[in-house]
């Protein structure tokens, strides 16, 4: 029997998984300690470090100054001086005072030392979205972060593998940034109980389909598999692919989906100039130019900032319609009628304020 | 360690951080030496008396203006020289050149060229110590530019913060590139904050080495006593420009008057005065220094003859690579 389906797996969100994993992690390896602004505070980072403090005590477990940058070279030095920091971010634009010491420094680090010293960090930062979050409490920036040399980055969009590839994270010896999404937090899904770390690297299909690919990231996975299961009421077959992570890249897995339909739709969860989409249509381009049977399309944020009111919020973003608007245009599809469909939006849970 | 095994261990260190650079000058215009150079000609009683303070066991950071820490704490010049000319055989394989030299096994855990950015790191590494039960401290020089950092702000108040056992070092030449501490600060006295602050502050314009080491001693005592950090402040003159090898009294924004006063106390010269005060024979000390002089020449022909790194090191070590 498959050994995978063999493993006792339990229904819990995506904020429930990421606690599993840290609990889980911290009580195997006493050097694991999590910090950051608000991490010990009595509404533990949206509920994703409740119960550390009481377990593993304020050595290993504690809020500090506001001081990104500093805070961040802290990691470093512990990480190079045997311990394995998890550096944690509300927001990721809040992680963007910390780049000198990420771009500069973390990244370069096991390099500079000529492979001396490892910097086994995880950096957790939180996307922002929904309830007028805005320009400054919206950003993903993978593809800011996946530039730099000597970084990881990874996204994870389901329960199980915001368990599986924060322990990936956690037991790199490399530095990690988790982009976690708060729109993510409420999802529930089975999770397997015991930890299992999801490989970094490795891609998956999250549907199967034969006519099309979209590759998505983050929360744009959720809208793709909402856009296909609509798309399949028609009898147009989508495949659905989520990287997960985006350096290392399982660029395979992406070149064979789109080999086999022949079309491909990127939503990349990020600004798409000189984004991480680009750079997967261009490794699409070089491998199978000419096997396309369509263009690669790119959708991501709208170039420009974004805003906090709805209306406006809901142009800025790619969303499921958006998607399949695509697909029938791709397709050469008549538009099907959708005002009989309703797009479950996990944000309707949401209340914010944050 | 009696006064003459001190003295002498102070002027080691010193005199092999002023003959390595010495020699650096007399060859770097050859442009073999293909890496920025910030010289510390004029801050070796820093470098040797803070150093032989904090003995063996003790991790220290630092800054581009690297070759007196580096040399301090290694006291070895053959990996040192070969890096300069981007040899395989450096300290890096050539990767880093002057600007980021380390030496873990040294304690020597990190050098950086951008102002400022090791100074958290070395809280961090404290931490862990603590973390670890390990008895070190962490020690990180800076200059006086980079107390206009933020970062230095931000580790300051998290090392007090936590109690770290942290030694903070401030080598004070009054001067960030070529712009004086005068038009760069908006108080008085850095010392005098510094004091507000759950620390132990110490200061000394002295460039006797000697002098240096005793304070860095009642800092040492002070981190271990009170369990807290300490702030070491000292004033040293840098006597080359602030990159590159070559004096440059000409462009005005200083005298060779100032720096000739200070050379009237010059670190490697009272040192080798207070040789003679703790009866060290003027023929130990010429063997002492030719043996030196030897080791850093020789060094530096070796570095010469050694091969440039193979291509295939350009990527390596860019990520760790897991081995299961
Ligand atoms: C963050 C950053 N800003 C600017 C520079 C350019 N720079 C290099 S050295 C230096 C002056 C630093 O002065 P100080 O800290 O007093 O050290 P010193 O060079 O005098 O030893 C500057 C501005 C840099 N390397 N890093």
């Amino acid at each position: 029997m498959n050994k995978q389906l063999k493993l006792a797996t339990k229904k819990i969100s995506y904020r429930t998984a990421i606690n599993q994993a840290l609990h889980q992690e911290m009580e195997r390896d006493n050097s694991i300690f999590t910090y950051g602004i608000d991490v010990a505070d009595h509404k533990r980072i949206f509920g994703s470090t409740t119960g550390l403090l009481e377990t593993f005590g304020p050595q290993r477990v504690f809020s500090t100054p506001l001081s990104e940058e500093a805070l961040l070279g802290f990691g470093l030095g512990a990480a190079i001086n045997g311990l394995r920091p998890i550096n944690v971010h509300i927001r990721v634009d809040f992680l963007l005072l910390a780049i000198n010491q990420l771009v500069n420094m973390v990244a370069s680090y096991h390099y500079g030392s000529d492979g001396k010293l490892q910097v086994p960090l995880v950096i957790r930062a939180i996307i922002g979205k929904g309830w007028g979050q805005s320009y400054q409490h919206s950003k993903s920036l993978q593809s800011f972060f996946a530039h730099i040399p000597g970084l990881k980055v990874v996204m994870p969009t389901t329960p199980a593998d915001a368990k599986g590839l924060l322990i990936s994270a956690i037991r790199d010896n490399n530095p990690v940034v988790v982009l976690e999404h708060r729109m993510l937090y409420d999802v529930e899904d089975e999770v397997p109980i015991k930890p299992i770390p999801t490989p970094l690297g490795k891609g998956q299909i999250l549907k199967i389909g034969t006519d099309i690919t979209i590759i998505a990231t983050s929360y744009s996975v959720v809208s793709a598999v909402q856009a296909a299961k609509v798309l399949e009421k028609q009898g147009v077959s989508v495949e659905v692919v989520d990287p997960r992570s985006i350096f290392p890249l399982d660029e395979n897995l992406i070149i064979k989906s789109v080999e086999k339909t022949g079309h491909c739709i990127i939503a990349d969860y990020d600004w798409t100039f000189c984004g991480f989409s680009a750079e997967l249509a261009t490794r699409i381009y070089e491998k199978l130019s000419h096997k396309l049977k369509s263009e690669v399309m790119r959708l991501g944020f709208a170039p420009t900032h974004c805003p906090s009111t709805r209306p406006l919020e809901n142009e800025f973003y790619t969303d499921s319609i958006d998607l399949i608007r695509a697909v029938e245009k791709k397709l050469k599809l008549k538009e099907m009628d959708l005002s009989q469909e309703t797009f479950y939006s996990y944000e309707n849970q949401f209340r914010g304020p944050f | 360690m009696n006064r003459k095994k001190i003295i002498l261990n102070l002027f080691k260190k010193a005199y092999l951080i002023r003959t390595t650079e010495e020699l650096i000058i007399k060859h770097y215009d050859n442009n073999e030496m293909k890496t920025p150079m910030h010289m510390s000609m004029g801050e070796e009683a820093i470098m040797a008396g803070v150093c032989t303070a904090l003995g063996k066991n003790s991790q220290t950071f630092g800054t581009y203006r690297s070759h007196g820490l580096y040399l301090a704490v290694t006291e070895e010049t053959d990996k040192f020289f070969a890096e300069m000319y981007g040899k395989v055989t450096g300290v890096l394989k050539g990767k880093s050149g002057s600007m980021h030299l380390l030496s873990p096994s040294d304690g020597l855990l990190g050098i950086s060229a951008v102002v400022g950015s090791t100074i958290p790191l070395a809280v961090g590494a404290a931490f862990a110590n603590i973390y670890l039960k390990k008895k070190q401290i962490t020690t990180v020089f800076f200059g006086d530019g980079a107390v206009d950092e933020g970062v230095f702000w931000e580790s300051l108040n998290i090392a007090c913060s936590k109690g770290l056992p942290v030694l903070f070092v401030c080598e004070d030449n009054g001067y960030a590139v070529h712009t004086p501490l005068s038009a760069r600060r908006g108080y008085k006295s850095l010392t005098n904050i510094v004091k507000q602050y759950s620390c132990s502050v110490f200061e000394t314009d002295s460039t006797d080495a000697e002098q240096i080491y005793k304070l860095s001693l009642e800092a040492i005592n002070s981190i271990q006593k009170k369990h807290r950090p300490a702030f070491l402040h000292l004033k040293y003159y840098r006597y080359l420009e602030h990159v590159g090898v070559h004096e440059d009294f000409h462009a005005g924004y200083r005298t060779k008057l100032e720096f000739m006063e200070w050379q009237k106390k010059d670190p490697v010269k009272l040192l080798r005065n207070k040789l003679k005060d703790v009866k060290v024979k003027d023929m130990d000390i010429i063997e002492l220094e030719e043996r030196i002089n030897k080791q850093v020449e020789e060094s530096l022909q070796k570095a010469k003859k050694a091969p440039f790194p193979d291509p295939s090191e350009l990527l390596k070590n860019t990520f760790y690579e897991q081995t299961a």
